[in-house]
């Protein structure tokens, strides 16, 4: 699956649309970061486990979009967009939605 | 009781600001240092690619990076709030964020080969959301790299 954030595929045509794909995750902090955070809050710097985290998260969301254009038979997604959302004070959603197309 | 809280909060800033202060300065040296270290590399942030016709493969990354105000930071900005104007505690911070985030997407389409960079995106998100509790900014960029053909 080839994926781009640009409105095409440079290099390739696009000869199919199949329509916006999705996927996105809910992710929770756990306490013992959430500890680590409020530590860090006192002193500044990286919060490197929750950049892990969401990183780990980004995946997932982009894997799930994948397959829901890997099931319409596109062999690409093009004009991909990330949002992340803080839905509670411990959660963040991470959102990547795009369009399935077939390109040659 | 109430000086002993006192003392704990006067405490706190001056960690905040002497831990938080040693932090950014290492953190900004360590990006001027890096992105020197990177090199040129073309970046845009089209959404249209009209390059010449001699692409050989192209991937889509993404940096991201999480940082987390200290405790001066947090006190100065609520200082702020009354006089009101640029909490530039808080601008440097989310140029921080922004900076780490471009760089390791930019550090990881190097390593790949990439010749030029497309539509570079750029998102902030305060992960403690509306709640009170101070800000842990994340920063995600995402872009399209191109390689050509040789």
């Amino acid at each position: 699956m080839i994926l781009s954030n640009l409105e095409t595929v440079p290099g390739k045509e696009i000869i199919e649309h199949y329509g916006v794909v999705n996927g996105s995750t809910v992710q929770a902090k756990h306490v013992g970061r959430d500890l680590a955070a409020s530590f860090k809050n006192l002193v500044g710097g990286e919060l490197k486990g929750y950049t892990q985290l969401l990183n780990e998260a980004r995946e997932e969301a982009t894997n799930r979009m994948i397959q829901q254009a890997a099931s319409l038979r596109a062999n690409a997604i093009v004009n991909i967009r990330y949002s992340t959302s803080s839905v509670a004070a411990g959660a963040a959603e991470i959102y990547v939605y795009g369009t399935a197309v077939l390109i040659r | 009781m109430d000086y002993f809280q006192l003392l704990i909060f006067v405490g706190l800033i001056a960690l905040g600001y002497f831990a938080g202060t040693a932090a950014e300065k290492k953190h900004f040296a360590q990006l001027i240092e890096r992105e020197q270290a990177l090199g040129p590399l073309e970046t845009t942030n089209h959404k249209r690619f009209d390059a010449p016709n001699n692409v050989e493969e192209i991937q889509l990354f993404t940096g991201s990076a999480v940082i987390a105000v200290d405790y001066f930071k947090v006190f100065v900005a609520g200082l702020m709030n009354v006089f009101g104007g640029n909490v530039t505690s808080y601008e440097s911070l989310l140029d921080r964020a922004r900076r780490e985030a471009t760089l390791r997407l930019k550090e990881q389409a190097k390593a790949w080969g990439a010749d030029a960079i497309y539509n570079l995106r750029i998102e902030t998100a305060n992960l403690n959301g509306a709640s009170k509790k101070p800000p842990n900014i994340e920063a995600l960029a995402y872009a399209t790299a191109v390689r050509f053909q040789r």
